[in-house]
């Protein structure tokens, strides 16, 4: 039954390869038929079947030569921000239209490496400038459990494309990117767990980059050991990224067997807004009880510039991304629209290569950094930026996590905010903070609201103690239990 | 914070996004609105708070000075919209 | 003593105030951001890694080696190491920038404020005011007339590392901007931090210039940018200063521009590129955190350096009893210093000083070759003096014999001998002269013992060129005043 394996995680997976349940070429076989039948999701933008067989072949032949390594056969999607060498990679954007990477990025490499096997790059919104995956210029996601012949909801964004090939059980796993919650989000929306791990855990090297201090890579999983399995592979010092942290990788996946009796659970005040729906009020009232059953100890933690951080965002990120996005100039990759000097040259390559939302944002950021403005918008942002950081260092004197919803909403249908830049923003209002304190966080599913649609909560943990986080993921995953989309599940 | 056309006009330039006339009142009033939203901003004292200027406590790595890289033109070509005789092409440019 | 050039206008006299801003190539094996080789002169594209074409998702990671040089040129300017400094991008378009920044040091450079002493050829000596250093990359380099296409991009000097010195207005004429450059060479050439090499573009001036009336306050300046020669930089300031005193004469005003030099025409001209290019949109490149310097680095730094010219030049001073002219000018070349010391071993210092000053350095500028290229070593203009302190040749002579060795390479010694040219110390050979001398020219005997006693030096000519200049003038001018009996004696 090929769609059964598909639907296996990354450490069950892992097993039945060993011990010889199923071969690498079944495996992927099954993943790549799954995608096939999904593919009216339009979540895949960069089919790589042919090259997935071929290593499917392979890892079959090392694992007979007992040389398999631990992800070895392990189908994984990437986001189509990964440089992935001689993979067309165009982060969803004209402007890179025909580009073909001559490099690997690392974290990608890492599970090569380790013997993971590339099936799709996946679709996101234009260079992980969304919330809603609708920017893509490859088209909007299906968020795989919207409503059998309703209308398409979207998967969230930024790494929507790979929050709904895990949701839709594709894939065991996929890579995505959290610049402000694009990793998180889209797990919430998809049921998936999403985990940001800490600046600086995972090289940023080869990954197209849009807000240089905030982008991280992490794994959209179906449960949280696998998505400690996943970062174990993909984290560690890389000297190729000036901001690597050149700290050891602790053995994640066993970690998460320890206790957490006594684990001190921070609840900010300041997430709970009026605006808030009553199913993820509820919700969050659920995790805390549940975490309160599981023997932790709750307390009540307050960050007073929560609420500057969405703002303070809105100047970092497209600052960083003006800049970032600077390279797409029609000189030396990706596409050309020519004119008669080189300035013609850009204006028109820029205008025709980027989307609304990407000129929109490139905007804001020249303009918060143009002369005259630096002091009152990039310098004062950067400067709340430390004061928010702060009150994360003090609330983590007291408590050992944070848990809040991931979320204002669930899923919403597709063009519902597209016409409102600020509407769309605000879906990352309780991931953000934690992106600006460099902080690692996770989203784990943890219920379906009244229409059937799923919601997770966030924990937000201390800076480079994806241990403590990971172990608290559990308590909530366990907790919670896990969620399949309808569609998927029949 | 309302931005005039010009603004909207000379942000355009500076970051080389070709702009339509008719573009440049809406998109002005659209930035406009998320500007103000921004203006929250100004209600934290940030007296003497050190701007953010490293995400995670870290020195600056320095590698050492040896030739690791480069001599591969073919890579750095391959993906040039124009090329020629081994250089990346663009229109005349007029100093 | 003279004060620095004025331009006399039509309606007075005009002061210049120039600064300099020097962009001096740091001497590294490898880019400043980059691993790719910086040396000069390889093919197009060659010496270009991924980084350095900015390919998506490519980071810097900076070259230790650049780091200490600027910090032991900060040394040796006796300036300000900043123990904290932060690398900005400057954002603008150009198609010889592939990253559509340049990572520079705005507003914390490396180092800060220190000071270099120029010394003027009519013995004024000047401190010159430096604002700062700073560490950034260079752009690549744009080809014009190689295509009839287009502008042809070659990007090996891409990422280069350059060390940007930027003076104060401190310099009143273009005699002292050559000085100042001509200076700051020899002091980056003795420390090894640049190899000062201005033909291949590793050392370039741009000079700011404006014209005041005496005591006024400074006026609008002219940046002249990519001056590559000392003579072109003080052509290039007297042109501009004359042709901002005759707008300034006309009634109009001078607008604050960039401009460039045209050597063949002996004129600048205002650059095409649009001024909005100067608001640079300068923030803190995210990808690079900031450069902390330790006290002991820099100590370790300060006691690398070696003597640097200003010492050399007081030793030399000191030890030799050079004129501080002499020393000076030895001190602008970096191997002179060695040069001289070599061939002064036992001489008088003072000569040959003077010789290198005056012959050496005016037949190697003619011949177009540098001290490392000179025909004549050092002990042969060693041996040359000696043979003019022992009296073996004189002066004139040993002209004859610098210039044999300069075509030749021989020695002083074998030519002399080989051309017969000792110096006639004999003193029967030198009265028998004299004798005929006195004998074939009554008359001007007759006026010599009527009291004309300047007769003598012609007669001692007249001794000098019967003896085709080999007699010691010093004898014979002792005996011709034996012979005709004292009663000369001046």
């Amino acid at each position: 039954m090929p769609s059964d394996l598909a639907r296996l995680g990354v450490a069950e997976a892992a097993d039945r390869l060993a011990a010889g349940d199923c071969s690498a070429v079944e495996l992927v076989e099954a993943c790549i038929a799954a995608q096939e039948a999904a593919r009216d999701l339009n979540a895949v933008v960069v089919d790589t079947a042919e090259r997935a067989r071929a290593a499917a072949v392979h890892a079959d032949q090392r694992r007979q030569r007992n040389e398999a390594r631990p992800l070895e056969g392990i189908p994984v999607a990437v986001k189509d921000i990964f440089c992935t060498e001689g993979v067309a990679t165009t982060a969803c954007s004209r402007i890179l239209d025909g580009f073909v990477p001559e490099y690997e990025s690392t974290v990608s490499a890492r599970l090569w490496d380790a013997g993971a096997i590339l099936v799709g790059k996946t679709n996101m919104d234009e260079f992980a400038m969304g919330s809603s995956n609708e920017t893509s210029r490859c088209g909007p996601v299906r968020n795989p459990w919207s409503p059998v012949n309703g209308p398409s909801l979207v998967p969230g964004g930024s790494s929507g494309g790979s929050a709904a090939v895990v949701a839709a059980s594709t894939v065991p796993a996929a890579l995505g990117t959290d610049t402000g919650g694009s990793i998180r989000q889209p797990a919430s929306f998809c049921g998936v767990v999403g985990l940001k791990p800490t600046y600086g855990r995972c090289s940023r090297w080869g990954i197209i980059a849009f807000a240089s201090s905030l982008d991280q890579a992490g794994p959209l999983t179906r449960s949280v050991a696998d998505a400690a399995l996943i970062l174990e592979h993909i984290a560690g010092f890389d000297p190729r990224d000036s901001t690597s942290a050149d700290l050891a990788v602790p053995d994640l996946h066993t970690a998460l067997q320890a206790d957490v009796k006594g684990l001190r659970v921070g609840i900010p005040s300041e997430y709970r807004l009026d605006s808030l729906p009553g199913s993820i009020s509820d919700l969050w009232e659920q995790g805390i009880a549940w975490f309160r059953d599981a023997g932790a100890e709750l307390r009540d933690v307050s960050l007073p510039h929560t609420r500057y951080a969405l703002p303070a965002y809105y100047i970092v990120a497209p600052a960083e991304a003006s800049a970032n996005l600077a390279r797409y100039d029609g000189v030396r990759f990706g596409a050309r629209s020519m004119g008669a000097d080189p300035d013609e040259l850009y204006t028109r390559t820029r205008r025709d290569g980027f989307g609304e939302e990407v000129r929109r944002r490139i905007m804001i950021g020249g303009y918060v950094l143009s002369e005259g403005y630096y002091d009152a918008y990039y310098l004062r942002a950067q400067q709340v930026r430390t004061r928010i950081a702060e009150d994360f260092r003090q609330a983590f004197q007291d408590v050992d996590v944070l848990l809040t919803p991931t979320t204002p909403s669930p899923a919403f249908p597709e063009g519902a905010k597209t016409d409102d830049p600020l509407a769309m923003y605000v879906n990352d209002i309780f991931t953000v903070p934690a992106s600006l304190a460099g902080l690692p966080a996770i989203s784990v599913p943890a219920g379906l609201d009244e229409d059937g649609l799923p919601l997770g909560l966030q924990l937000v943990g201390r800076a480079f103690d994806e241990v403590t986080l990971l172990q608290a993921a559990t308590i909530l995953e366990d907790a919670a239990g896990t969620f399949r989309p309808p569609a998927a599940a029949a | 914070m309302a931005l005039t056309d010009d603004d909207v006009r000379r942000v355009a330039e500076l970051v080389r996004i070709r702009l339509d006339e008719t573009e440049v009142k809406p998109l002005g009033e659209e930035l406009s609105r998320i500007f103000s939203w921004i203006e929250a901003l100004r209600e934290v004292d940030v007296a003497g708070v050190a701007p953010m200027t490293s995400v995670v406590e870290m020195q600056l790595r320095e590698r050492e000075d040896a030739v690791t890289d480069g001599n591969c033109p073919d890579r750095i070509l391959s993906n040039a919209p124009m090329a020629e005789d081994g250089h990346f092409v663009v229109p005349r440019v007029i100093e | 003593m003279t004060g620095p050039r004025t331009i006399v206008g039509a309606t007075g006299d005009w002061e210049l105030a120039i600064g300099l801003e020097v962009h001096a190539q740091v001497t590294t094996q490898s880019k400043l951001f980059s691993g790719a080789a910086t040396a000069f002169g390889a093919a197009a594209n060659a010496q270009v890694s991924l980084v350095d074409a900015a390919m998506p998702g490519m980071l810097p990671v900076i070259n230790r080696a650049a780091v200490d040089q600027a910090v032991r040129t900060g040394l040796a300017l006796g300036a300000e190491i900043n123990r904290f400094s932060v690398f900005d991008r400057k954002n603008y378009f150009y198609p010889d920038l592939p990253q559509g920044y340049q990572i520079s040091q705005y507003r914390h450079p490396i180092v800060g404020a220190g000071e270099l002493r120029i010394d003027m050829p009519d013995g004024r000596t000047r401190v010159v005011g430096i604002e700062r250093l700073h560490l950034e990359q260079d752009a690549g380099k744009l080809v014009h007339d190689r295509s009839a296409t287009g502008s042809h991009v070659d990007l090996n000097r891409a990422g280069i590392p350059l060390m940007e010195i930027v003076s104060r207005p401190d310099l009143r004429d273009w005699e002292e901007a050559g000085a100042y450059l001509r200076k700051l060479r020899a002091l980056l050439r003795a420390i090894g931090s640049c190899d000062g090499n201005m033909e291949q573009g590793s050392l370039r001036a741009d000079a700011n210039v404006s014209v005041r009336r005496p005591g006024a306050p400074l006026g609008t300046r002219c940046e002249i940018k990519n001056l590559n020669s000392v003579r072109f930089l003080m052509r290039a300031i007297e042109t501009e200063a004359g042709r901002q005193v005759a707008l300034l004469e006309a009634g109009d005003t001078v607008r604050q521009e960039t401009r460039l030099y045209d050597p063949q025409r002996n004129e600048t001209r205002a650059m095409r590129s649009k001024e909005d290019a100067h608001d640079y949109r300068y923030f803190p490149d995210p990808d690079l955190v900031p450069l902390q310097l330790s006290e002991s680095r820099i100590e370790r730094l300060r006691d690398s350096l070696p003597e640097l010219p200003d010492e050399t030049r007081e030793r030399l001073i000191r030890d030799y009893r050079l004129t501080p002219y002499d020393a000076s000018v030895l001190v602008a070349d970096p191997d002179a210093p060695r040069f001289f010391e070599a061939a002064a071993q036992d001489r008088s210092g003072k000569r040959v000083a003077n010789w290198i000053v005056t012959n050496l350095f005016g037949a190697l500028n003619e011949a177009g070759r540098t001290l490392a290229e000179s025909p004549v070593s050092a002990p042969d203009l060693g041996q040359l003096v000696g043979l003019i302190d022992d009296g073996t040749i004189s002066d004139r002579i040993a002209r004859d014999v610098f210039d044999e060795m300069f075509r030749t390479g021989a020695s002083p010694q074998s030519i002399v001998d080989a051309r017969g040219l000792r110096q006639i110390q004999d003193t029967d050979a030198i009265d028998a002269a004299i004798d005929a001398a006195l004998a074939a020219n009554p008359g001007q005997l007759d006026q010599y013992r009527a009291g004309k006693t300047k007769v003598l030096g012609w007669f001692v000519g007249q001794v000098m060129k019967a003896t085709r200049g080999q007699a010691n003038p010093g004898l014979v001018n002792e005996r011709l005043r034996q012979k005709l009996g004292g009663d000369g004696e001046a």
